[in-house]
């Protein structure tokens, strides 16, 4: 059980999916710019990652792995995740449409978030059994969110503020992640 | 200048696709850390990209336009999983170093982006020179990138040594925080230089902050929700 709280505390904080392993930088510097917006990407990607590494897992367990087939797995990882959320979206709009409006637009960005990708592939590296690929995918999930969340709330704050004309825009995105990402590596000495 | 050559130009300075489009970020602040490492990125996708541009160009008019995303995808996919088992195969120090961001090829987004946005409108040879001129950029960045941490934050050039003895090199710059600083100082130069601002207002008119291809997607995804 211990060991099952460390892997979503190490995905999610330890080694943040965004701010150390640098996936999914597309929509986390491009949909940063509202702190609302953020909030229902977040939960978008926690959604789908989750199911997405459950899903992956399991296919590689009965499917790829048995049949010898491990070079397919790019590309049956990607086409299962485009899949996936088309699932996930006709299910939402059909079952509840007020998570369907709110997530609406951000479901399908999430196809080409290569955090997605990359979660799937690194449980697959490490030998992970079903239930520690889907808390990592789920842990991952969670420290998307909380970065994302974050640089948002910075970024409200330093859009009011007089910036020299150069540093407007991607610069100070980019050094506000900075600052957080050493803020962040002062978790990689937790000892657990 | 004729349209070929103008095709390398733009994929090499007038529309980058790190520093000014802002496309692939991913790999650039992940495998920045050595020179090499950024070559190897670079070439890697460079390749896969020229591939898939002159596959898709010649596939565009068979390609059904509803589902071309997905087929997009696996012909990418495809390309990704071969070269891969090449580099595996044929250099086993690059593919040690780059590890899992040679399978996350495929999501890279100047690949799907130049795909959408170029080789299924143009002609082959067009969309091939799109492929080299924009691989070619990509490549140039991320060396860029990658010898400047290297030597701010390891002490060396292409793996060769230059701090004298004594002298500590500044170990932040590689380490992820570096990628972020290191990335956001090559944008502010652009920006001082004046390459960036006017290209930046062409691409962020489009309302989707220039976020990769699924751009198109999202845009007529907005729109969708707008109308309702």
């Amino acid at each position: 059980m211990k060991s099952l709280i460390l892997i979503i505390i190490s995905c999610a904080l330890i080694n943040n999916v965004v701010l150390n392993q640098f996936l999914g930088i597309c929509s986390f510097l491009g949909v940063s710019n509202q702190l609302k917006a953020s909030a229902s990407l977040g939960g978008a990607v926690i959604f789908v990652i989750t199911i997405a590494s459950a899903v992956a897992s399991l296919l590689y367990d009965f499917v790829l792995a048995p049949l010898g087939m491990d070079f397919m797995k790019t590309i049956i990882f990607i086409l299962v995740i485009a899949a996936l959320v088309q699932i996930v979206e006709m299910f939402l709009k059909k079952t509840s449409p007020g998570v369907y409006t709110a997530l609406g637009i951000y479901l399908p960005l999430i196809t080409t978030n290569c955090a997605v990708l990359g979660v799937a592939l690194t449980n697959v590296q490490d030998g992970y059994n079903f239930v520690q690929c889907v808390l990592s995918g789920f842990g991952t999930a969670l420290g998307y969110t909380l970065a994302i969340v974050l640089l948002a709330s910075i970024r409200t704050r330093v859009h009011e503020e007089d910036l020299p004309a150069p540093l407007r825009g991607a610069p100070i995105v980019l050094i506000a992640a900075a600052l957080m990402s050493i803020a962040f590596m002062g978790f990689s000495n937790l000892s657990l | 200048m004729n349209k070929y050559m103008e095709r390398l130009y733009n994929g090499l300075i007038k529309e980058n696709p790190t520093m000014i489009l802002m496309l692939g970020m991913c790999p650039t602040l992940a495998v920045s850390t050595r020179a090499m490492n950024g070559i190897g990125m670079g070439i890697s996708t460079t390749a896969v990209l020229i591939v898939s541009n002159v596959v898709i160009s010649l596939l565009r008019k068979i390609i059904p336009d509803d589902v071309r995303l997905p087929c997009y995808i696996v012909i990418v996919a495809s390309l990704v999983t071969v070269t891969e088992l090449l580099i595996e195969a044929y250099f086993p120090s690059v593919y040690e170093a780059l590890g899992i961001y040679i399978p996350l090829i495929v999501v890279n987004c100047i690949i799907l982006g130049r795909a959408e946005a170029y080789a299924n409108k143009h002609d082959p040879v067009l969309s091939l020179m799109d492929g080299i001129g924009m691989g070619l950029g990509f490549t140039v960045a991320l060396t860029l990138a990658g010898a400047l941490r290297e030597m701010l934050g390891n002490g060396s050039f292409f793996g060769v040594n230059f701090l004298p003895e004594g002298v500590e090199p500044i170990g932040l710059f590689v380490q992820p925080p570096g990628a972020f600083l290191v990335i956001a100082f090559f944008i502010i130069i652009m920006n001082v230089i004046g390459i960036r601002t006017r290209q930046r207002q062409l691409v962020e008119s489009d309302g989707c902050d220039g976020c990769c291809a699924t751009c198109s997607l999202v845009c007529t995804k907005s729109e969708e929700v707008k109308n309702k």
